[in-house]
């Protein structure tokens, strides 16, 4: 299981990054805690020309707040998003989610950048900035762009990341204080890859939900907002018919197939991730679950 | 034997090799450096069932750095193909298996070509570049299409039936029929697998000028192996030395003989070099041996007060495309049809176990082989049928369990079992837990719409077998074990032992056991195994046996040396050798304990002034090997699981585990806990999560270790560790019995029969391992 030739660069500078990128003839795959992209490279899954190795790139791991945003970059590992305060207080849903990402010596290495592009179907972070409304920040050589995560997962493993473009950093709305979220999974063992999960975020408002988002995570290609369901709960107060009426909606979403875990199966999961989120989002101290 | 042993002796002393291996000083294959070492990569076939029309190798050879690339002709040319054959089972179909396939694969992941280079990389490039033209033939995968279609895997067989064994005593069909319940299941058995952490390997080098073959490599039973290359490759066996050095885990991955492995040492004789390779974790999932794809139709019956009438088992078990070499593939289904009601008195029994050849990866002998389906199979009709009698489960195991007044008990399997030990089980279970609280809580959790439930398994472990299978079966498997031990100058012992540690602890068991023989600290003796070079020709690591076979020639060595010492400490003195002793590495007057001379004044007096000792030629070295004369010797206990499901999600959780076991002598306690925690994990695995699963074009599609669900810690609940203490047998022996495999032989029907106790609440069963939420919420109507 060793990797084909390639290629390596270190990139210094986020410029020097986007000018290799910017190689013309030149099949490039960016490089930042490696989790996904070198056993792929290991198992020749993905067998690229050139590695650009932005992890020491000076500035990529910026976690701060800029007005009202949350900015996040690419290259903050899990274990900051997990155990940051300013996580904690600014995007709560995110440190909730954290601990679900694989395992700790992954979650040292692996980045919130790496998991946005990556783009796994199954993996928490994407559902996340899906549910709180993020912007994903890119450059390239050609200048910035900001794209709204409902456009930026496109599909299995595709994004709106162009092939010259890196993945600067994340921009989420810092939580308000009247925020609530839940944050559901189902998977096989500790840390494995998600069967079925769901991320949610809204405002309280008296005893009805505004702004509710619902984003589902492992079913499908991409992660999937179920607008249908949200309108439904923030309808009105959460009574069980209400809820059990978001549900139902579910039956319309499209479910991945596989040996690890059948349709049927897996939208069971997401009525039972809905279910349950439904009931934590309509407490007070709404915060994750199981 | 019954006079109580010496220490260390019964200490619970930590695995001396692990300090070793936690300081990184391990010494495994893959550390092994050799001058002018090649490594060797796999081209294997893609296709579960596929006609090799061509292999064109032409532009693998070319790239820089390749040496050699060899197809399975190529290989044949040196290595004779085999054919898993037993002696004792002669109606057993073994095709002819080539290190290669020459002109069909049978299996998605055999090894078809070999490409030897300067380095492992490239090596894989090449293999990339071997072109294969091939003819895709149909494929057999689940075991009833394999009996029932009309595909075959091997034409000139006419069939694809490896071997059926049947065994039946007693009136049978009288028993169901005057039986006042019948209990009836169909069992489903995942093929799983053992995941050794340190994947197989090998580094092999011939010396083609004295002909001599040398191979470092991680199995199990490295003089299994120096005689099975010596026969298919043509070498003098005592110039093949197999040395296994450190070696992470076996599980019986690393028991038999695989073709990639044999022929890597084919290619050393072809070029002249020595070659290495490893396989990677992709590889281990098609290539190691799998076990355990077992669908069985089950029967007991009970009498109305609960007495077992009979059993009725059909088992059909799919092996793969071959008769695993060089033990056979017939000792699962034996397992099966042995072991079925192993625990219990009853009077009758029709057991048939067929198995057949599919085109799937190879199976073989993974810890516990087919004892946990006899068990799982055995409890839960026991269940089902106390269930059905309105009698309660347990109460129906403590009537009809074998009794101390029962022994030895001829069970109608026909097979004797001199030793159980179930009601010292059953008392110690009473001693440390309360079941009928236990019980009654999870009752209330049922009560209250909850999905909490506990099994009770009650299991029964072959270990330590003696030569009556493999030897009058003509397989050239040894049962015995060897020992030497040799007196240093400055009084140290070194001991040279043909077990084999793959990570369980025995090698510390064997120094504990050798140090009370002597009567010297722990510390005073150092061990080496796993060199067929320097020690006796033994069985190594299988069927749970270091310890009772090899610890017992290492008592009996030890025992010798001893003797030796005080002799010639007697002569030294002039003192009667019968009124010394040796304590703690000192050869003292027995009456008063006084010092009269140190090891190290034996070892210089012996080695250097030999002249001294009046009348005798020191030695200074003795050796004892030693093979159980009854066919083997049973281990027995119960495992306990609760569990609690969430009816939602379907998952099993874990709340509880705990296995009462007894094994005649414990000579380490910790160890013994130890082994028996791994074997429950795997278990647990079996039972939970783990599964290969194909597709019916014999696809493996879940070969990672990210799809092949191996439990983790989070996953698995405490094991809690009982020890009952029976009479000891009584024999000339220590009296150990293994205890390699007595967790994974009760877990898997602990788990299922808990998970079916919790289901009850909801009138809803499983019969399928692994339980996996989806099977779980289809049981219950819920998907």
């Amino acid at each position: 299981m060793k990797p084909a030739e390639v290629d390596y660069v270190r990139a210094e500078t986020v410029e020097h990054a986007l000018a290799l990128l910017a190689e013309t003839g030149v099949d490039s795959k960016v490089l930042a805690g490696g989790q996904s992209l070198m056993p792929l490279l290991a198992m020749r899954l993905a067998g690229p020309e050139r590695l650009i190795d932005i992890g020491r790139v000076p500035g990529l791991d910026r976690l701060e707040i800029v007005g009202d945003r949350l900015v996040i970059g690419a290259l903050v590992r899990h274990h900051r998003v997990a155990t940051d305060p300013l996580v904690a207080r600014a995007a709560p849903l995110l440190a909730a989610a954290a601990p679900h990402v694989a395992h700790p010596a992954i979650r040292n290495r692996g980045t919130f950048g790496g998991s946005l592009s990556h783009a796994d179907p199954a993996s928490e972070f994407p559902a996340c900035a899906l549910a709180l409304g993020a912007d994903i920040v890119l450059v390239s050589a050609a200048g910035r762009r900001t794209v709204p995560a409902e456009t930026f997962f496109e599909g299995l493993y595709q994004t709106a990341l162009g092939p010259d473009e890196l993945l600067l950093e994340v921009s989420i709305p810092v939580a308000t204080p009247d925020a609530r979220f839940a944050f559901v999974e189902f998977a096989r063992r500790s840390g494995d890859y998600a069967l079925a999960g769901l991320a949610a975020a809204a405002r309280a408002d008296g005893d009805r939900l505004a702004d509710l988002r619902l984003a589902f995570f492992g079913i499908g290609d991409v992660p999937v907002l179920a607008a249908e369901a949200a309108a439904i709960l923030a309808s009105g107060p959460h009574a069980e018919t209400a809820i059990a009426a978001a549900v139902a909606t579910l039956d319309a979403i499209e479910v991945r197939d596989s040996a690890a875990a059948g349709a049927a199966y897996r939208r069971h999961l997401a009525r039972v991730a809905l279910r349950r989120a439904a009931r934590a989002l309509a407490r007070p101290e709404a915060a994750a679950c199981r | 034997m019954t006079a109580p042993l010496p220490a260390p002796i019964g200490a619970p002393v930590p695995h001396r090799r692990t300090w070793r291996l936690v300081h990184g000083r391990g010494r495994y294959v893959g550390d092994v450096t050799v001058p002018r070492l090649l490594h060797a990569a796999f081209v294997r076939s893609p296709h579960g069932h596929a006609r090799i029309d061509a292999i064109d190798v032409g532009a693998a050879a070319a790239t820089p750095g390749v040496v050699a690339v060899f197809t399975g002709a190529d290989i044949a040319t040196v290595c004779r193909p085999w054919r898993g054959v037993h002696g004792l089972f002669p109606s057993l179909n073994a095709p002819l298996q080539h290190a290669l396939a020459i002109d069909t694969a049978r299996w998605s992941g055999e090894p078809v070509a070999l490409v030897v280079a300067t380095s492992r990389a490239i090596a894989e490039d090449a293999a990339a570049l071997v072109v294969i033209d091939w003819t895709p033939l149909p494929a057999v995968a689940d075991p009833e299409t394999a009996r029932d279609g009309a595909a075959r895997i091997h034409p000139d067989l006419g069939t694809n039936v490896c071997l059926v064994q049947s065994h039946e005593s007693g009136d049978v069909d009288a028993a169901f029929a005057g039986a006042a319940v019948v209990a009836e299941e169909t069992f489903r058995f995942g093929r799983h697998t053992g995941v050794p952490i340190e994947a197989r390997g090998l580094i092999a080098d011939f010396d083609p000028t004295e002909r001599r073959l040398t191979v470092h490599h991680s199995h199990q039973c490295p003089h299994q192996m120096q005689n099975d290359f010596a026969v298919l490759l043509g070498l003098a066996e005592h110039r093949v030395r197999v040395i296994a050095p450190d070696v992470g885990g076996g599980f019986g991955i690393k028991q038999q003989l695989y073709g990639d492995e044999i022929a890597v040492c084919a290619a050393a004789m072809l070029l002249g070099r020595p070659v290495a390779w490893t396989a990677d974790r992709l590889e281990s999932f098609t290539a190691d041996i799998h076990a355990r794809e077992h669908v069985v139709q089950g029967r007991v019956a009970l009498s109305a007060a609960g007495d077992i009438l009979a059993f009725d088992v059909d088992d059909l078990h799919a092996i793969g495309p071959y008769s695993q070499f060089p033990r056979s593939s017939a000792g699962e289904g034996r397992a099966v049809v042995a072991q079925t009601g192993a625990p219990y008195r009853f009077g009758a029994i029709r057991a048939r176990a067929t198995a057949v050849f599919q085109n799937k990866g190879m199976s073989g002998h993974y810890r516990g082989v087919g004892q946990p389906i006899a068990c799982a199979v055995t409890e839960v009709l026991l269940d089902k049928a106390a269930r059905g009698a309105g009698l309660d489960p347990i109460a129906v195991r403590r009537r009809n369990l074998v009794r101390a007044a029962d022994l030895p008990w001829r069970a109608p399997t026909g097979v004797t079992y001199p030793r159980l030990a179930f009601e010292e089980c059953f008392a110690a279970l009473d001693a440390h837990l309360d079941l009928e609280a236990l019980r009654r809580d999870c009752a209330d959790a049922r009560a209250n719409g909850r999905l909490r439930g506990l099994g009770l398994a009650c299991f029964v472990e072959m270990t330590s077998r003696g030569s009556g299978f493999y030897g009058t079966g003509g397989v050239a498997v040894s049962s015995r074990d060897g020992c030497t031990l040799r007196l240093e100058p400055t009084g140290g012992i070194r001991c040279l032992s043909s077990i084999t540690e793959q990570g369980q602890g025995a090698e510390t068991g064997v120094l504990q056991v050798i140090a009370a023989a002597v009567g010297v600290p722990l510390d005073a003796v150092d061990l080496l195994t796993g060199d067929t070079a320097t020690s006796f020709h033994g069985g190594g690591t299988w069927g749970s046996r270091c310890m009772a076979i090899g610890g017992e020639a290492a008592w009996r060595a030890g025992r010798a040396l001893r003797a030796e010492i005080l002799d010639i400490a007697a002569r030294l003195l002039q003192a009667d050798a019968g009124a010394l002793d040796i304590r703690d590495g000192v050869v003292v007057d027995a009456a008063t304990g006084g010092g009269r001379m140190t090891l190290a004044e034996i070892g210089a007096v012996g080695h250097f002034r030999p002249h001294e000792v009046p009348g005798a030629q020191p030695q200074l070295v003795a050796s004892a090997s030693y093979g159980s004369e009854a066919p083997f010797r049973p281990g027995c206990g119960l495992q306990l699981a609760v569990v609690e499901i969430d009816p939602d999600s379907g998952a099993v959780r874990l709340e509880r585990f705990v296995v009462v076991h007894e094994c005649g002598l414990v000579v380490n306690p910790l160890l013994v806990d130890e082994q028996i925690r791994g074997g429950v994990v795997q278990g647990l695995g079996a039972a939970l999560f783990e599964e290969l699963l194909y597709d019916s074009e014999g696809q493996l599609l879940n070969g990672s270790l990210a799809d092949y669900l191996v439990p983790t810690a989070p996953e698995i609940c405490d094991i809690e560790l009982v020890h009952a203490h029976a009479t000891p047998a009584g024999g000339d022996d220590l009296g150990i019995a293994g205890v390699g495999e007595a967790g994974t032989t009760g877990a898997s029907a602990a788990v299922l029969c808990a998970v079916n106790d919790a289901l009850s609440a909801r009138g809803a069963s499983i019969a399928q391992i692994p339980c996996t939420p989806e099977r779980i919420l289809t049981a219950l109507g819920v998907i």
